[in-house]
Parts: structure tokens; C-alpha cells; sequence
């Protein structure tokens, strides 16, 4: 009897989000391989450089492109630095650039999308025209000229890759809180005496959230692809920074020569941690979204 | 609504964002550290012969100015002279163009020939180690960076097994280009009928071609994936089915047709996205493109270079919106007559 079973599910109380999470990754195996790629990275990020068998930045002259072996697990490189400490001591680096900039791509693109969605007219237009804008370039090159411009510095870096990430947040808050300006409880929120600034921060945001989380999982692989495409490329952080794309732009030249692991694991790590990122974000959804719960 | 209206009506539409991007490009291009002038002049220049060529590119005039003599020279089809090798910049980009473009079709080219079929195999049998192998594989490709994935390449290729010549640009410097046409060796070689001059170039162009591939694989699979898991699902897919049709039939004519739409709009965004992805293979192939050129411009502080660059993005952008949506219009005939 459909009645019942609906007043069933009322009484029940929801799921918590570590219930949700947890089903969600026991029903995957790349969701729980992921899930336990990131508690490893985290944790290489947190404590990486008290880890670290060796200073990263020590140089051994007497030692240059040793292959892996029992004292150097990953080699050392042109230096006779230890691959391995600086692979962990770039962790968090390559992390922390990434989070910057999603953390601040997402506050700001949700901001503005909000705003646009929520006030229409001549605001969704200019914000809109402002998008298309920045849509027009090529959006690696773009970071790639503002980083020129502005100087290579770790806050330079997160500014580029945050504008351009920025778009793609503004049009899912814009495009969501479109929808969300009909609803009822919005209406009802108006009416009560709530200002826009009060129904966007209590009623519109909660429930931009979900998709916002999944947006955010993603980016952030696409965030530490494009840091470190910067500093293969010269663009991002200097030499003798233990920075992933910079370790694989080091060792580049010694691919045609043989000296594979030099730029492999630090490619590796980068690799890995996108994927992480990547996975999640095809896990999330059955987490934080009610329909496909 | 005929195809000319749509076309102009769509590039009308394109001004106004092309002309933000005309005005972003020059203030972010003069914002570039360096000095233009310092650095045309040579080392050994005088403080007078850097101030003569300052003034000569009209650097010692006002910004709004400045502009004012970009935008008449832009109107001419005149770039400005590139810095770095002193030839116009038109030139540079003319001869760079096609390098890229080549490198970025035939990629797109084989993502489309294993992604789409990959995608519909996957969708016919959704949870078969088919569609699970293939959902790893493509958050692999999107997973690896170019610039990793080329040089993991030119390992295996080219320095372990040695079928690949040395990652160094389009062609062996022992192997005679083919007179230029249109630019694209592989074309170009084809019409004079020099084989091995093809088969050269193709060589050359196999593995950044496959760096690019691999990297548009991912999204064109999972796109095709779930438009057809859709179109499957649908009641037309149904009668078809009722009716007694063919499987091969209904999969590619019925179910395909209607999913292309998403497909044609995810090429676009990964094309769009190539181009800037461009830079960094071209980097590890020294492929003598655009994005190496764009790439040595930029820390040079060539802004002439810069913004013909970008301006030539913005143009390609265009162009490639209006083909996606010339394509909405051939696949979706709805399309193609609604006003708007």
C-alpha cells in the first residue's frame, strides 16, 4: 500500500551523510580506491615533509641520477637530490595551489552566478557578457598571460587558475538559482520581510551546495593539472621548488636518455591525485544528491 | 531560417565578445614585464637607440592612443612585426597555423574513431567489464597530464623500442618538406604523391597526435555513453524495436542520430580546449605550432606576437561555435527551422 510505505519513509530519519558516504564507496571499488588515495595524499600534504627520508633540497654532488634502489626509493635526480622526500614535500604544494584556487574560483563564482540568477536584468547580462568573455580565450593560455604578466609567484599562479576556472561556477549557481527564484519557500522567505542578501545566504546557497560539491571535486584535478602545466612550461613556481610539473619539466630532458625515473614519479603522484580528484567526483553525487540516492 | 542568416546572425552575435577580447588582450600585453624596446634593440644598444625604436612602435605615447593605432592597424589586417624574429606577426601565424591544427585534428580524429564506438559498445552493455574498462580508461586519459603522457610516450616509442623518430618537430631534417599548398604536410605530400615524404611526416606526427587523442578520449566516451544510453531508452527506440527492425539499424540510424547532438556540442568544448592544451604538447614534440610560439612570445614579452595569437584563438573560437551550431542544424533539422 503506497500510504504506508510513505508514511513509512516520513518516520524514518535520513540518512546521515557518513551512512550515504559510506554506501556509496562500498558499493564501488574505484570509489573506495579513491576514497583511500585521498586519505594518502592528505596525509602526505599534512605530515609529507616530516616524512621525508631526506631534505629535499639538499644536493649531493657525488650521487646525480642514481636509479632507485633500498636508500633512494624513486632515484635521485640531476642534483643528487632525493626524489622520493621531494615528491612528498611537493604534496602539498601542488595541494594547497589547488584548493586556493577552487576555494576561491567557487566563492566568487557563486557569488556573482547567484546574484545574476537571483537579480536578473541588466546584472545577468553584464555578468554574462563577462563569462562569454573570458570563455573566448583559450582558457590555459589565458592563465598562462596572467601569470607572465603579473609574475611567477604561488599567489599569481592561484589567481590565474581560479579566474579561470571562474566561469564554470557562475553558470551553475546562475543557471540553478534561475530555477530556484520560482520557488515557493523563496517566495514565502520574501513575503516574511527577508532581504536578498538574507534569501540568497540562507534559502538559495544551502541548496546550491550539492551540485556546487561535485563541481568542486572535479575542478580540483583540473585546478592541479593546470598549476602544474604552468610550471612545466616555465610559468609557475621556480626551480628549486619541490612543485610536481616542475620536477617532471626537470627531468624531461632525461627521457631521451634513459634516465626514466627522474621525471616519472613526480608525473605519477600528479596523475594519481587527479584521478583521485576525478573519481570522487563521480562518487558525490550519489552522496550528496537526493535524487540519486 | 537559411543557412546565411544563421551565419551572419551568429557572428554579429560574436562582435561585442570579440571586441572584450581585444581589450583585455591589450591591457594584459602591456602589463607584460619587460621592455619591448630594450629587448628589440639588442643588448648593446644605447639608452638613445632603445629611446628611437620606443618610439618608433609608439611605446612613448598614451595607452588610449596606443589603442587607437592597434585597432587602425588591426583594421589594415597589419599585426605589427614579431619581436622575437622580426618578421609580421601575420606571417608567424600563418605558417604556425596550419602545424597546430594538424596536430589537433588528427588527435580530435582518433578520439572519434575509438571514443564513439567505445561509447556506443558501452552503452549497449552498461556494467559489463566492456563499459567498466572503458569508464577507466577514459578517467585515465582525462587523469594524465599532456605534457606526462607525451614524455611517457616518447620513452616507450621512441627511446625503449625505437619505432618512433626523435620527438623534434614535424619533419626529419634529412626529409625535404613537399611544396606547400595548404600548409599541412600530410596533405601537401599526398597531392605531389611523395609517399615517403607522408609517411615521414605521419611518423613524426603519431605520437603528439595520440598525447592530444588521449586526452579528448575521455569526455567524447562518457558523452556518446550516456546519449545513448538515453537514446535506448526512449519510446522511438521502442517501436523500432516493436516493429522488427535490425539491431545494427536501430543502434546507428535511429539511436546514433539522436544522440549526436551532445556529442557535436562535447567535440566543440574539447576542441576549444585542445587548443589551449596545444601548448604543452608542443612544448615536449618541439612541434613548431602556435602554442610553442604563443609560449616563446609570452616570456620574451613579445606583445605583438601575444595578441595576434590571442586574437586568432578568439577568431578560431568563433568559427568553431558556428560550425557546432551549422551541425545542430544538419543533424537536427527542428533546429535549423526554429526562429532564434
Amino acid at each position: 500500500m503506497p500510504s504506508v510505505a510513505a508514511a513509512e519513509s516520513v518516520r524514518s530519519p535520513p540518512p546521515t551523510p557518513w551512512r550515504l558516504l559510506a554506501r556509496a564507496v562500498t558499493g564501488n571499488p574505484l570509489s573506495l580506491l579513491a576514497g583511500a588515495m585521498l586519505v594518502l595524499f592528505l596525509g602526505a600534504a599534512l605530515f609529507g615533509p616530516a616524512l621525508a627520508p631526506h631534505d629535499p633540497l639538499l644536493t649531493n654532488a657525488s650521487r646525480t641520477l642514481a636509479p632507485p634502489s633500498a636508500d633512494h626509493w624513486f632515484g635521485t635526480d640531476q642534483l643528487g637530490r632525493d626524489i622520493f622526500s621531494r615528491v612528498l614535500a611537493g604534496t602539498r604544494v601542488d595541494f594547497l595551489i589547488a584548493l586556493g584556487s577552487v576555494s576561491l574560483a567557487a566563492t566568487l563564482g557563486t557569488t556573482l552566478g547567484m546574484c545574476a540568477g537571483f537579480l536578473g536584468g541588466r546584472t545577468d547580462r553584464l555578468v554574462g557578457r563577462a563569462m562569454d568573455m573570458l570563455m573566448a580565450f583559450p582558457l590555459f593560455v589565458l592563465a598562462m598571460a596572467i601569470v607572465a604578466a603579473l609574475g611567477n609567484s604561488v599567489a599569481n599562479i592561484v589567481c590565474a587558475s581560479a579566474l579561470i576556472n571562474l566561469p564554470f561556477y557562475v553558470r551553475l549557481a546562475r543557471t540553478e538559482t534561475g530555477v530556484l527564484r520560482q520557488a515557493g519557500f523563496i517566495e514565502a522567505a520574501r513575503l516574511s520581510g527577508a532581504r536578498t542578501p538574507r534569501i540568497l545566504r540562507r534559502h538559495v546557497l544551502p541548496n546550491l551546495l550539492a551540485p556546487l560539491s561535485v563541481q568542486a571535486s572535479l575542478n580540483m584535478g583540473w585546478a592541479m593539472l593546470n598549476a602544474a602545466g604552468l610550471s612545466f612550461i616555465g610559468l609557475g613556481l621556480r626551480p628549486p621548488a619541490p612543485e610536481w610539473g616542475l620536477m617532471v619539466s626537470e627531468g624531461a630532458g632525461y627521457v631521451v636518455s634513459g634516465e626514466w625515473w627522474v621525471p616519472l614519479f613526480p608525473g605519477i603522484a600528479l596523475m594519481l591525485s587527479v584521478l583521485t580528484f576525478n573519481l570522487l567526483g563521480d562518487t558525490l553525487p550519489a552522496v550528496v544528491d537526493p535524487r540519486r540516492r | 531560417m537559411t543557412v546565411l542568416t544563421l551565419i551572419s546572425r551568429r557572428l554579429l552575435a560574436a562582435l561585442p565578445t570579440l571586441a572584450g577580447v581585444l581589450v583585455i588582450t591589450f591591457v594584459i600585453t602591456r602589463t607584460l614585464p619587460g621592455d619591448p624596446a630594450a629587448f628589440f634593440a639588442g643588448p648593446a644598444a644605447s639608452q638613445e637607440a632603445v629611446g628611437q625604436i620606443r618610439e618608433k612602435l609608439g611605446l612613448n605615447r598614451s595607452l588610449p592612443v596606443q589603442f587607437g593605432v592597434y585597432l587602425r592597424d588591426l583594421a589594415r589586417g597589419d599585426l605589427g612585426p614579431a619581436l622575437t624574429t622580426g618578421q609580421p606577426v601575420r606571417v608567424e601565424l600563418a605558417q604556425r597555423l596550419p602545424a597546430s591544427l594538424e596536430l589537433t585534428a588528427c588527435g580530435l580524429g582518433f578520439a572519434l574513431l575509438v571514443g564513439v564506438p567505445l561509447g556506443i559498445a558501452a552503452a549497449t552493455r552498461p556494467g559489463s567489464w566492456l563499459d567498466h574498462g572503458g569508464r577507466l580508461v577514459s578517467t585515465l586519459g582525462v587523469s594524465l597530464p599532456s605534457f606526462f603522457l607525451g614524455l611517457l610516450l616518447i620513452y616507450v616509442f621512441y627511446y625503449r623500442l625505437g619505432w618512433a623518430p626523435a620527438p623534434l618537430g614535424r619533419l626529419d631534417a634529412f626529409v625535404l618538406p613537399p611544396e606547400p599548398v595548404t600548409h599541412f604536410l600530410l596533405v601537401d605530400a599526398l597531392l605531389r604523391g611523395e609517399f615517403a615524404t607522408f609517411r615521414a611526416a605521419a611518423a613524426q606526427l603519431a605520437l603528439p597526435a595520440l598525447t592530444v587523442g588521449l586526452f579528448a578520449l575521455a569526455p567524447l566516451t562518457r558523452m556518446t555513453r550516456a546519449a545513448m544510453i538515453e537514446a535506448l531508452a526512449s519510446d522511438y527506440v521502442r517501436a523500432a524495436r516493436a516493429a522488427g527492425l535490425s539491431r545494427a539499424r536501430i543502434l546507428l540510424v535511429y539511436a546514433l542520430h539522436n544522440a549526436l547532438l551532445p556529442v557535436v556540442t562535447t567535440l566543440g568544448m574539447v576542441f576549444s580546449y585542445l587548443l589551449g592544451i596545444n601548448v604543452l604538447v608542443e612544448k615536449v614534440f618541439a612541434w613548431p605550432g602556435l602554442g610553442s610560439f604563443s609560449f616563446e612570445a609570452l616570456l620574451a614579452g613579445d606583445y605583438h606576437s601575444v595578441q595576434g595569437f590571442i586574437l586568432t584563438m578568439g577568431g578560431l573560437f568563433v568559427l568553431l561555435n558556428l560550425a557546432v551550431d551549422l551541425l545542430y542544424g544538419l543533424i537536427d533539422p527542428r533546429v535549423a527551422r526554429s526562429p532564434g
